[in-house]
C-alpha cells in the first residue's frame, strides 16, 4: 500500500494570482485564421479569389479578437503598465509591417472587395499580435498596486 | 481552457547570484537604423521593379533566415538544453535581443521579395508549372509563422523581461526556454522542407 505523501508547502502567491482567462490560445487561433486566408488569397492570385471562404475566416478572427478583448477587459489585477508598454511599441512595429503590405497590394493592382477583405485581415492582425505579445509578457508580473 | 497565473514559491523565487538584476535593452536599439535601411532598400526595390534587386533581397534574406533557423534549432537549441541555469542565462541576455531584430527583419524581406518574384517570374499564374511548389511554400511558411509568433516570440520576450526583474523566477524561465527550444528545432525542421521547395521550384 502506498503512503500518503502531503504535496509540499506553497509558498504565497503574487497578488492577483490565479485562472486567467485562455487570451494566448485565442491570439494563437487568430493568427491561425489570418494566416489561412492568407494562403487561401495567394493560393488563387492573380485569378479571381472566391470571397466565401475568406470573408467566414476574417469574420471568424474578428470575432475571436473581440471576445479576447472582452475577456482582457475583464482581468482584474494586472499589471497593465506592462501591458501597455509591451503591446504599444509591438503595435508601432505592425502598424509599419502592415502598412508595407498594404502598400504592396495596392501596388499589385488589388482592387475592390478584395483590397477590402485583405485590409481587413491586415487590421485583424495588427491588433491580435501587441494583444498576444502584451498578455504574455504581462501575466508574469506582479499586478498593478 | 484557463491557464492559471503561476504561483511564485520560495523555492522558484531564489535565484543563484549569478542571477542578479541585468540591464540590457530588450530592443538593441543601435540596431533600428540597419533594420530601417534594410527595409527601405526592400520597399525601393519593389518599387522600382528591379529584378536584380528583388532576387538579391529574396535570396540573401531567405539563404540568411534558413541559416538562422536551423543553427538555432538543430545546433545551438541542444546545446543551450545541455547548458547550467546560469550559462544559459548569460547567452540568452546577449543572443535574444539581437534575435528580435535580425530575424522579424530577415523574414520580411524574404516574403516580400519572394512574393514580388513570383510575380515577375509568372510563377502565381495557375498554369505555372511551379505553382504547387509555390502553395506548398506558402503552407509551410504559413505554419512557421504560427509557430514563430503565436509561441516562440511570447516566450523570448517573456524571458527577457523576467530577466530584467530584481529577483528572476528561475522555475519560469526554465520553463519559457524549453518552449523556445522546441519551436527553434521545430522551425528549424521545417526550414529543411522550405530548402526542398525552393530549389525544386528553381531547378524546374
Amino acid at each position: 500500500m502506498e503512503a500518503h505523501v502531503p504535496e509540499a508547502p506553497r509558498g504565497p502567491a503574487v497578488p492577483g494570482d490565479g485562472p486567467l482567462p485562455p487570451i494566448q490560445q485565442i491570439a494563437v487561433a487568430v493568427i491561425v485564421l489570418i494566416v489561412s486566408g492568407g494562403i487561401f488569397t495567394a493560393a488563387h492570385l492573380p485569378r479571381h479569389v472566391p470571397q466565401g471562404p475568406t470573408i467566414a475566416l476574417l469574420a471568424a478572427a474578428a470575432v475571436l479578437l473581440a471576445v479576447n478583448v472582452v475577456l482582457l477587459s475583464r482581468i482584474g489585477p494586472f499589471n497593465w503598465r506592462v501591458f501597455r508598454q509591451v503591446a504599444g511599441w509591438v503595435l508601432v512595429a505592425y502598424v509599419v509591417i502592415a502598412g508595407m503590405l498594404e502598400y504592396v497590394f495596392i501596388y499589385d493592382q488589388t482592387r475592390g472587395s478584395q483590397l477590402v477583405i485583405l485590409t481587413g485581415m491586415l487590421a485583424v492582425f495588427m491588433l491580435n499580435i501587441p494583444i498576444l505579445l502584451g498578455f504574455s509578457v504581462a501575466r508574469f508580473q506582479a499586478p498593478d498596486s | 481552457m484557463a491557464t492559471v497565473a503561476e504561483p511564485i514559491t520560495a523555492q522558484t523565487t531564489t535565484a543563484p547570484a549569478s542571477l542578479a538584476r541585468r540591464d540590457f535593452q530588450i530592443v538593441p536599439l543601435q540596431g533600428l537604423p540597419v533594420v530601417a535601411v534594410v527595409i527601405v532598400g526592400m520597399v525601393v526595390a519593389i518599387a522600382t521593379n528591379s529584378h536584380w534587386a528583388i532576387d538579391f533581397y529574396h535570396v540573401a534574406g531567405g539563404g540568411l533566415w534558413t541559416a538562422f533557423d536551423l543553427f538555432l534549432g538543430l545546433v545551438l537549441g541542444p546545446i543551450i538544453g545541455t547548458m547550467s541555469i546560469s550559462s544559459r542565462i548569460e547567452l540568452v541576455t546577449r543572443l535574444m535581443p539581437k534575435l528580435v531584430l535580425i530575424v522579424p527583419t530577415l523574414v520580411t524581406m524574404t516574403l516580400g521579395a519572394g512574393f514580388q518574384l513570383a510575380r515577375q517570374l509568372g510563377n502565381l499564374a495557375p498554369h505555372s508549372p511551379v505553382h504547387n511548389w509555390l502553395l506548398a511554400s506558402y503552407i509551410v511558411v504559413g505554419v512557421m509563422a504560427t509557430i514563430a509568433i503565436g509561441l516562440l516570440e511570447p516566450a523570448n520576450i517573456a524571458v527577457l523581461f523576467e530577466l530584467r526583474k530584481p529577483v528572476p523566477n528561475v522555475a519560469r524561465i526554465q520553463r519559457l526556454m524549453k518552449v523556445f527550444i522546441y519551436t527553434a528545432g521545430i522551425t528549424g525542421l521545417m526550414q529543411i522542407a522550405t530548402l526542398v521547395i525552393m530549389t525544386k521550384i528553381a531547378s524546374t
